[in-house]
């Protein structure tokens, strides 16, 4: 039992890590924010219930729910043919699309919105919909925006899943739809149920995407914490509504482990490659797959790179040549290329600290226990909480000095709050990867003579270097298009793309409008850079085997 | 790597030479916790080849893993050359292990999986390629080096398991049903193979099986066990 | 003109900042005299150079724009290294600075608003400051009755713009009041954004409260009935809804500022124009914070904001017009920016008072 002590212990310190960058960046500005506005002049009982009992929060609780469900369950009734059109099968040209796939996940909203809109309204391409300022118009866009979450998690695992089981099945009397349902599904369901939690906690915590495509006829609580906070100062409403948001939150994700410890198994790392060329008869899947992914997401991406190119007589890259120029009009401080390679570096710090952060999460929950699902708990809860709570907290508390070290108006403080936001993705996309390798590897590896770290270095690295990549890719991208936390710290006279792209939205004139769509569709082009790459560190490891 | 030190030569005049194991327990938690192993006593000389003979449940893959050190152990006592290594980590006690279904590292070439012990016992690339090829000769794969442990069938992939282990030159090496996954032909087959294997390595060996004819084949002795106790 | 302006920035901005040091001497009086610790424990600075090599960390809305030379010169005279922070729109920015006045985030803070101004006075969010730069006089006649906290630098007035072609095709009269939009004839053409989310929208609800008193309720109800568009902020209405040819949205009507013209001239022709009666002016002011480490700082950067340079530059930079007379405005504005002759207001008090019941109302109204 000595040794069960020892190995408690280096968990613990171990843990430090984590708990020391989320108790910094993330637990303290948030519970700065509940106790100031719960107990500031005294608890009070009559107040604090007349927030949870009214009815505007009941209303925001259940549109919270209605829409994060829809939005996840769009997402992942797309989200898996696409894994198995875009990752299970192999074909010319798929890398390319599965970038493209994953862009809308950093497009600021306030772009996405316009996009939308452009082509929702009264005289838009699809504007006999109807679906302008409607609740169905923020599903879709939820779905834009997410699709490619569930589509890269269940992608991973499918391209991993052993091609026998299935051929198994098959040769037992199974027919196609049999064999996904009995053998090929429940393999999934981990990586289906990991992806999903993620999408929910995106789409209960949307904001700009509410607020503007519902013409804010449609309030959650996401929504109304902004209002609460920003319009009309009453903290303690806020601070009921946040409470509420981590308790929803925390069911969801309660409900989402539950689904994944009954399924999780063990893959044992055999069949890494579960990929298969293209045949003909596939296209009767793909087809329908890729064209629904086209019109969900290539449409309004296509109404955005249309509108960066429009100018006054026809269509030019005007706009694109306005970006590198110091704004006539000095709008914004720096250039918008001098914004981009802002945003480059500070998204490469968060993408670096969330990676390292959370590779060692990852190791901490790769074998089950009480405190390990605590902690994967606590690195989820970033995505369940609103920015500005977020964001005001951090503000609230970082506005010193803390431990000798002064933050206030720096830049790193704008790393750090985009990584508190990529962390749980990267958790969620290593851990399944990490609990996938058989604990007897690292026995076999161990009764070989490797030390617990060379386990790890010789080990589980070579086999989550996949997983890495991935989690690498979406934690830059996340950092890139971060927009909620970072108007809290940013510093105006240092932009990022995403506040430029706000600012330029803010002063009237085509040439604004132009620029934002301009310095969009560059954002958009640096993801989708960013995520081919990414793919690319993952084939390299395929062509290891 | 050769891990009869010195020390543990000049001991061995006055307690057993080889692996001793003493009364051991092993009890997994739970509510309640349940006992696996109670009270284990066994020895194996050096060279010698013992077979752990049970129904499957009996307990004898948990007394294994003590013996490894995989499994922790909750009293009694794990000797090799009559030094106590109970509390010695895995990775320093030199017992080596084949799995029941190999546990190849899938992003490692066959002869990669072989090379792995001597990586960490940080021999030389010259010296290890010469111990690989040594080995893949040993277990019938020679010239098989380069290939993907996912293009093997299951009798190949417990044949590399097997060099795997030997590789580094384990004093002791744990057998957990080497070849339970594979068909009955190819089982009695390998089974003369690994008796022979291990003959010409040398090694101290125990291998645990439930079936009797294999412990016959491969071992020298067999010991009995069910419900956790030897017999 | 401008040129021999720059050339005496120096001069300027030296000056200024002497001022500044007296100014604080003169207001020292009654303010001790009410409270009797902090204030008189705060540094006061003689001379100029007591700012060298100091920091100064002015507060400020998202849009805030200074170009680098203005900010360099007057880093240069003063010694002072200038910092920003931004914590969000001109709503958040306020709330911000109530919610951290214990521990300030800055000296000074620029772009509070009219419709925001008396909150944050009534918090005691800003220490008492008179600015005696030149253009203070100008500042004076925006000044918040009561309270000698803020300094108006710059105004602008929120109000319909209107699609000049679109009218002149459909045949429609161009409406000439607000009240005139509840009118049938003017049905699915007007796009505002929500004034729970957007500043120029709590402007135009106050300017209908304003214009229409105790009737605003059941006017926004016929509003409604004539299909008003309502969306979540600005570039939604502007960018996405205007129809003018830049945009080619499906809305003639749509609210924005009386600045907005300028940007939709095409080929010398105006194709937009302000609806001059239907302005609500915004006064944006700039504030010593209570508390702030560096309060002589800030004084001087608020009489920097009045200065001549900085106040040239706030149409080209923020889209607001000066409030110093001594400036001009660009040659575009004066001819297609006009601003109202008589704009609607409404006294910061019974802003502070009501605004929350206001919005409150005009959402059971509108939206629910």
């Amino acid at each position: 039992m000595r040794t069960a002590a020892h190995h408690s212990l280096s968990w613990w310190l171990l843990a430090l890590i984590p708990l020391a960058f989320l108790g910094l960046f993330f637990l303290w500005p948030l519970g700065s924010v509940l106790v100031h506005g719960l107990f500031d002049g005294g608890f009070d009982v009559a107040g604090t219930w007349a927030v949870v009992t009214s009815s505007r929060t009941a209303d925001a609780v259940v549109t919270t729910a209605l829409l994060a469900s829809a939005g996840t369950v769009g997402s992942v009734l797309l989200g898996v043919p696409g894994a198995y059109v875009l990752y299970r099968l192999r074909w010319r040209g798929q890398r390319a699309v599965r970038a493209v796939v994953a862009v809308p996940f950093v497009l600021p909203t306030i772009v996405v919105a316009a996009a939308f809109s452009a082509l929702l309204g009264r005289s838009g391409p699809l504007g006999l919909l109807g679906l302008d300022q409607s609740v169905a118009a923020i599903i879709a866009a939820l779905v834009f925006y997410n699709v490619s979450v569930v589509v890269r998690v269940v992608g991973g695992a499918w391209a991993g899943l052993d091609p026998a089981t299935a051929a198994a099945a098959a040769t037992l009397g199974a027919d196609r739809r049999r064999v996904f349902a009995h053998v090929t599904l429940p393999a999934l369901v981990p990586a289906i149920a990991s992806a999903a939690s993620v999408v929910f906690l995106f789409c209960a915590t949307a904001f700009g995407v509410v607020l503007v495509l519902g013409g804010t006829r449609v309030r959650t609580l996401e929504t109304e914490i902004y209002l609460q906070v920003n319009q009309f100062l009453d903290l303690r409403a806020a601070a009921v509504l946040s409470i509420l948001q981590i308790v929803f939150v925390a069911l969801a994700l309660w409900l989402s482990a539950a689904a994944r410890r009954r399924r999780e198994r063990v893959l044992g790392g055999r069949s890494l490659d579960g990929t298969r060329p293209f045949v003909r008869a596939d296209a009767w899947v793909a087809a329908p797959v890729l064209l629904t992914l086209g019109v969900l997401v290539a449409a309004p991406m296509y109404a955005l790179v249309e509108r960066s190119l429009r100018t006054l007589d026809g269509h030019g890259f005007d706009h694109y040549m306005a970006l590198f120029g110091e704004p006539g009009r000095t709008v914004l401080p720096v250039s918008v290329a001098q914004a981009a390679v802002n945003s480059l570096v500070t998204a490469a710090i968060a993408a670096a600290v969330a990676c390292v952060v959370g590779q060692v999460v990852a190791a901490l929950l790769t074998r089950r226990s009480r405190r390990s699902g605590a902690l994967d708990a606590v690195v989820m809860l970033p995505l369940g909480v609103s920015a500005v709570v977020v964001g005001l907290g951090m503000l609230l508390t970082l506005n010193r000095p803390v431990l000798g070290i002064d933050l206030r108006g720096s830049w790193w403080l704008v790393a750090m709050a985009q990584a508190v936001v990529a962390l749980p993705l990267v958790v969620r996309t290593l851990v399944p990867s990490a609990r996938a390798i058989d604990p007897r590897l690292r026995f076999a590896a161990a009764t070989l003579g490797a030390s617990p770290w060379r386990v790890w270095t010789r080990v589980d690295w070579p086999l989550l270097r996949r997983a890495f990549g991935l989690a690498v890719g979406f934690a830059f991208a996340i950092a890139l298009g971060e927009f909620g936390a970072t108007t809290f710290v940013a510093r105006p006279d240092r932009p990022t793309l995403p506040t430029a792209i706000y600012r330029l939205l803010g002063r009237p004139g085509i040439e604004s409008i132009g620029m934002a769509f301009a310095a969009a569709v560059v954002l958009a082009a640096m993801t989708a850079a960013i995520m081919m790459v990414s793919e690319r560190m993952r084939t390299q490891v395929g062509a290891d085997l | 790597m050769n891990h009869s030190t010195q020390n543990a030569a000049s001991r061995a005049g006055s307690a057993p030479a080889g692996l001793e194991v003493r009364d051991v327990r092993v009890v997994y938690p739970g509510t309640p916790p349940v006992v696996a192993v109670e009270g284990a006593t066994l020895s194996v000389a050096p060279g010698e080849t013992v077979a752990l003979l049970g129904p499957s449940g009996c307990g004898k893959s948990s007394l294994l893993g003590a013996i490894v050190g995989i499994v922790p152990v909750a009293a009694g006592a794990i000797l090799w050359d009559g030094s106590d290594v109970t509390a010695v980590p895995v990775h320093r006690r030199g017992f080596g292990l084949v799995f029941q279904d190999g546990q190849l590292f899938p992003h490692r070439s066959l002869a990669r999986n072989v090379a792995f012990g001597l990586e960490m016992a940080g021999i030389a690339r010259e010296e290890r390629r010469a111990r690989v090829e040594e080995l893949l000769d040993l277990v019938g794969l020679e010239g098989y080096g380069a290939r993907a442990v996912t293009e093997l069938s299951g009798g190949q992939r417990q044949r590399v398991a097997l060099a795997r282990s030997l590789a580094p030159r384990p004093r002791l090496l744990a057998l957990d049903e080497p070849l339970s996954s594979l068909d009955a032909d190819l089982r009695a087959r390998l089974a003369v193979d690994v008796r022979d294997i291990l003959a010409a390595a040398g090694t101290a060996a125990i291998v645990v099986t439930h079936d009797p004819a294999e412990a016959e084949v491969m071992a020298s002795r067999v010991l009995r066990m069910a419900d956790g106790r030897l017999l | 003109m401008r040129i021999a302006r720059a050339t005496t920035a120096g001069a300027i901005a030296l000056a200024t900042i002497t001022m500044a040091a007296c100014s604080t001497d003169a207001d020292e009086g009654p303010d001790t005299s009410a409270d009797p610790t902090p204030a008189s424990a705060e540094p006061t600075p003689t001379e100029s150079a007591d700012l060298t090599g100091q920091t100064v960390t002015v507060v400020t809305h998202d849009s805030f724009a200074v170009p680098d030379e203005v900010l360099a010169a007057f880093e240069d005279e003063t010694g002072l290294t200038v910092e920003f922070a931004a914590p969000g729109d001109a709503g958040a920015l306020v709330n911000q600075l109530i919610l951290t006045k214990d521990a300030p985030i800055g000296d000074v803070v620029y772009g509070v608003d009219t419709t925001f101004a008396s909150r944050a006075i009534d918090e005691g969010v800003f220490a008492d400051y008179t600015s005696t730069a030149p253009a203070a006089a100008d500042a004076a006649q925006y000044a918040i009755a009561g309270s000698s906290a803020l300094t108006a630098i710059d105004y602008s007035d929120v109000c319909l713009n209107y699609d000049i072609a679109w009218f002149e095709e459909s045949g429609l009269d161009v409406p000439q009041s607000i009240g005139a939009l509840s009118d049938p004839q003017y049905n699915g053409l007007l796009s505002v954004t929500n004034p729970a989310t957007s500043s120029p929208g709590l402007a135009f609800l106050l300017a209908t409260v304003a214009e229409l008193g105790d009737d605003w309720t059941s006017y926004w109800e016929a509003l409604r009935e004539n299909q008003v568009r309502v969306t979540a902020s600005w570039s939604d209405t502007y960018f996405v809804d205007f129809s003018v040819p830049n945009y080619g949205g499906d809305y003639p009507l749509v609210l924005s500022y009386a600045s907005s013209p300028p940007s939709e001239v095409i080929d010398g022709e105006p194709t937009s124009a302000a609806l001059l009666d239907t302005c609500f002016r915004q006064v944006e002011y700039a504030g010593v914070l209570e508390g702030a480490e560096n309060p002589a700082a800030g004084q001087a950067v608020v009489d920097w904001m009045l200065s001549d340079e900085f106040q040239a530059n706030l149409p080209d930079n923020m889209y607001v017009y000066p409030v110093s007379s001594s400036v001009d405005v660009p040659e575009a504005w004066a001819e297609f920016a006009p601003l109202a002759d008589d704009p609607i207001t409404m006294d910061p008090a019974q802003i502070s008072a009501n605004r929350d019941d206001y919005i409150a109302e005009w959402t059971s109204i509108v939206i629910d």
